[in-house]
């Protein structure tokens, strides 16, 4: 066992473990602050494959946007400091059952399929050939996802605003009039 | 780096999809349901990274996907939040037990 499966070993602990905390804590602000922990163990994860590009853009999205974006919902809707109802027995018995049913299922189908990984090229996945590739307008490109992806999230952003605009008085008016 | 097999790495997704599946059955909280989510959907980014880096080094698809895929669980915990609040403005509750007038 040389250092790079000890470290993966490691990466693999901190994730799975900070997963299972997120989920489970009864409080919501440190369930927030452990899916912080096992986002940034992917983060290391991808750091450990070599995907640097995958990575920095996991820690910019989701520990910098994503993360941010729930604790500040979590301060705006409830008080942070209180617990949260526990689950009903027979629910978390039910949830648990088919959880681990269905992890054994699928580590057995990954244990019984033999991957063919013998592969002699080496994995070139550095920024320049990531952008070569993804806006190449060839028939392997993907310049016209690209484009959508981004009309996308101009929608998006247009909707969040238009969804969380606190009405105004002349609104309200409005929804008055309509409603006699 | 080769002495670790790909099936580790997908036994490690694999666990990490169940504990998000865990987690939005048991939760009733709006704000940790999606939480949960955001653990499947980052199981589902690590399986196209090393299927792309074990298995098709040639091509970059793979990461091409995880890029879109983590851009689209941006937009969508966005929108999600913005509704997560205007719901507390009119119930002052974001639990999934309180919101149920359109429940058939």
């Amino acid at each position: 066992m040389n250092i790079s499966a000890i470290i993966f070993y490691a990466i693999a602990t901190l994730i799975l473990g900070s997963a299972l905390l997120a989920v489970t804590s009864l409080k919501i602000f440190r369930s927030a602050i452990w899916l912080l922990f096992s986002l940034v163990g992917i983060a290391a994860l991808y750091f450990w494959m070599q995907v640097e590009f995958i990575a920095a853009i996991q820690i910019v999205v989701y520990v910098g946007g994503i993360v941010v974006l729930i604790i500040f919902s979590i301060f705006l809707t409830q008080q942070s400091g209180n617990k949260m109802a526990k689950p009903a027995t027979p629910k978390i018995i039910f949830s648990a059952l088919a959880a681990l049913l269905g992890t054994a299922f699928t580590f057995n189908l990954i244990n019984h399929y033999g991957f063919n990984t013998l592969s002699a090229q080496p994995f070139n996945s550095s920024v320049s050939e990531i952008g070569t590739q993804m806006l190449s307008t060839t028939s392997y490109g993907f310049i016209l996802p690209f484009e959508v992806v981004s009309m996308l999230l101009l929608a998006a952003m247009v909707g969040c605003i238009v969804i969380a605009m606190k009405p105004t008085s002349a609104d309200i008016v409005h929804l008055n009039k309509k409603e006699d | 780096m080769n002495e670790i097999p790909l099936t580790h790495i997908l036994f490690l997704s694999t666990a990490l999809f169940f504990i998000g599946m865990y987690g939005l059955f048991t939760r009733r909280n709006l704000i940790t349901m999606l939480m949960s989510i955001e653990l499947m959907l980052n199981s589902v980014n690590i399986n196209f990274v090393a299927f792309n880096k074990y298995l098709f080094p040639d091509q970059l698809d793979g990461l091409f996907f995880s890029l879109f895929i983590i851009t689209i669980a941006a937009a969508e915990a966005a929108v999600a939040i913005a509704i997560i609040i205007n719901l507390y403005r009119s119930h002052q509750s974001i639990d999934v037990d309180d919101a149920t007038e359109m429940k058939f």
